[in-house]
């Protein structure tokens, strides 16, 4: 029986991994560029990625999903639902990406900035050369969190006609009457996603670990 | 709509119930906080009747979705025809207005609760099924409408489910409709909300061409919508809706079926209807037999 449910889930899971995979990409990108934006000596700059992390992070996810995928496309805008659950979760997970990033950057020594300023280096090149990678490897754990988080936070999809883990799981605990089987068969399939996860980043860890 | 009341009509109705009470002793008991519980028959000690009506409280899983069968609008209370024959079995049990719990109970939550105990009856417009006797029971049906489908009113392609090829079609996960749509029109896509609501806003901005499900609640999205949609062609399904209650209950299950069967009799099942899905279709059917498995 048990057997049976994972198979049944399978497919969700291809679906909820390809989805994590995206957004964390999405993530990260967008995280980055808030991030940048904080410290920016722009205050326009800093003023919008500000706004935009204090609106996305407060704002529940089942309520962004729905709003990406109901709403706009009643504005014109025309993408798959697998591509709004994209964008949903990518926009609302930047938001904290930014914010761990920006307690990595905010840890850096304000002599490397300076540093790299007298050598005369511009803005750009002083995050992206000097200040960014010294960043990321402090936050490599908190960013950890926000990625487990990230996957587990890809079961809103089902809210918005995505066939993963958890669409998948709704529909099979009708067909088959069993609902504690059935989501306990999803609980493991969400774990065998974000337990080899959590151990990737403890080895990322020590890898980068920077040692004094 | 309900209107607000003021201190002077309640009043009034107050003394028109008693005055009715007492000119017509034992008729049908129309639920309203001002009526005062009705002499209710006394249950054999240990029935769940007996706990019921000495708790003087049951806990009812109804839709808050759902218009004409369940919906809580803006107001707080949820209405409908599931309301209105939980306040009748209520009623009977002699449990008061305010000792009536209604809580939502979703498509997909509806054995669980049942099964864990967190209602006594779940009344959402909920077919009886074979899979569904496995892990829990049913009265009635006290209604019965069938599968039907819904498109925007200046929708022509599509007049029936056959024209469904290569069209996408909306229902609610763990639906049996959206079972059933697979089925009965496999080269149609097939998405799924847990809301109606969502599958018509679909429907809307085009992201789906048609919404399926029990042509009851089609018409009840149809109401709310200021003819934005129309349904087409033929039910193809036969939907009895039932009252689920715990597995194995059988003097609870012959209780609510005798239930069902006085509404009939003594009017309090048509004036449901009346008020509820009554408003929008052409004929209101009369109550189908109760099915004692």
């Amino acid at each position: 029986m048990f057997l049976d449910y994972l198979n049944t889930l399978s497919e969700g899971f291809l679906t909820t991994l390809s989805l994590t995979g995206l957004s964390a990409v999405g993530a990260l990108v967008i995280g980055t560029l808030l991030a940048a934006m904080r410290v920016s000596p722009v205050p326009p700059l800093r003023w919008a990625a500000t706004t935009y992390v204090e609106t996305v992070r407060n704002t529940p996810l089942p309520v962004i999903a729905p709003l990406f995928a109901l709403g706009l496309p009643s504005l014109g805008f025309d993408l798959s639902f697998y591509q709004w659950g994209a964008v949903a979760l990518s926009v609302y997970t930047g938001a904290f990406v930014c914010e761990a990033l920006r307690s990595g950057i905010n840890a850096v020594a304000v002599g490397q900035g300076e540093a790299a300023r007298a050598l005369g280096l511009r803005f750009t090149q002083t995050m992206t050369l000097v200040v960014l990678p010294q960043a990321f490897r402090s936050v490599v754990p908190p960013l950890g969190n926000v990625l487990i988080a990230l996957t587990k936070n890809t079961s809103v999809v089902a809210t918005i006609s995505v066939a993963d883990i958890t669409l998948l799981s709704n529909g099979l605990i009708t067909s088959s009457a069993d609902p504690i089987g059935v989501i306990g068969a999803s609980a493991v399939a969400y774990l065998v996603i974000t337990l080899p996860l959590g151990l990737l980043v403890d080895r990322l860890e020590g890898r980068v670990l920077v040692t004094r | 709509m309900r209107t607000l009341r003021t201190r002077t009509p309640l009043l009034t109705v107050l003394g028109l119930t008693a005055v009715l009470a007492l000119s017509a002793c034992g008729s049908d008991n129309e639920a309203s906080s001002a009526a005062p519980a009705p002499a209710a028959t006394t249950f054999a000690a240990g029935t769940t009747m007996d706990t019921l009506q000495k708790a003087g409280r049951i806990r009812i899983g109804v839709k808050y979705d759902q218009p004409l069968f369940g919906e809580r609008g803006l107001g707080g209370d949820p209405e409908g025809l599931d309301v209105e024959m939980g306040r009748i079995i209520a009623s009977k049990l002699g449990i008061p207005a305010d000792g009536v719990e209604f809580s939502e109970a979703v498509s997909r939550n509806r054995e669980p609760f049942l099964e864990q105990g967190q209602v006594d009856l779940v009344i959402a417009t909920y077919t009886i099924s074979d899979t569904r006797k496995e892990v829990i029971d049913f009265a009635g049906p006290y209604y019965v409408t069938g599968q039907s489908l819904m498109v925007k009113s200046d929708n022509t392609d599509i007049t029936s489910k056959d024209d469904l090829a290569g069209k996408t079609v909306c229902s609610v996960t763990g639906s049996t409709p959206l079972e059933r749509i697979r089925t009965e029109a496999p080269a149609a896509e097939v998405i799924e909300f847990d809301t109606y609501g969502r599958c018509a806003t679909a429907v809307e901005n085009g992201q789906a061409d048609a919404v399926t499900t029990d042509e009851a609640i089609l018409l009840g999205l149809i109401s709310g919508s200021d003819d934005t949609f129309k349904v087409v062609g033929e039910q193809f399904s036969k939907e009895p809706y039932g009252i689920g209650l715990k597995k194995g209950d059988q003097a609870f299950r012959d209780f609510l079926n005798d239930t069902i069967e006085a509404s009939y009799a003594d009017g309090s099942y048509t004036a449901a209807l009346d008020k509820t899905v009554g408003t929008v279709q052409d004929e209101v059917p009369a109550g189908p037999p109760v099915d004692r498995y």
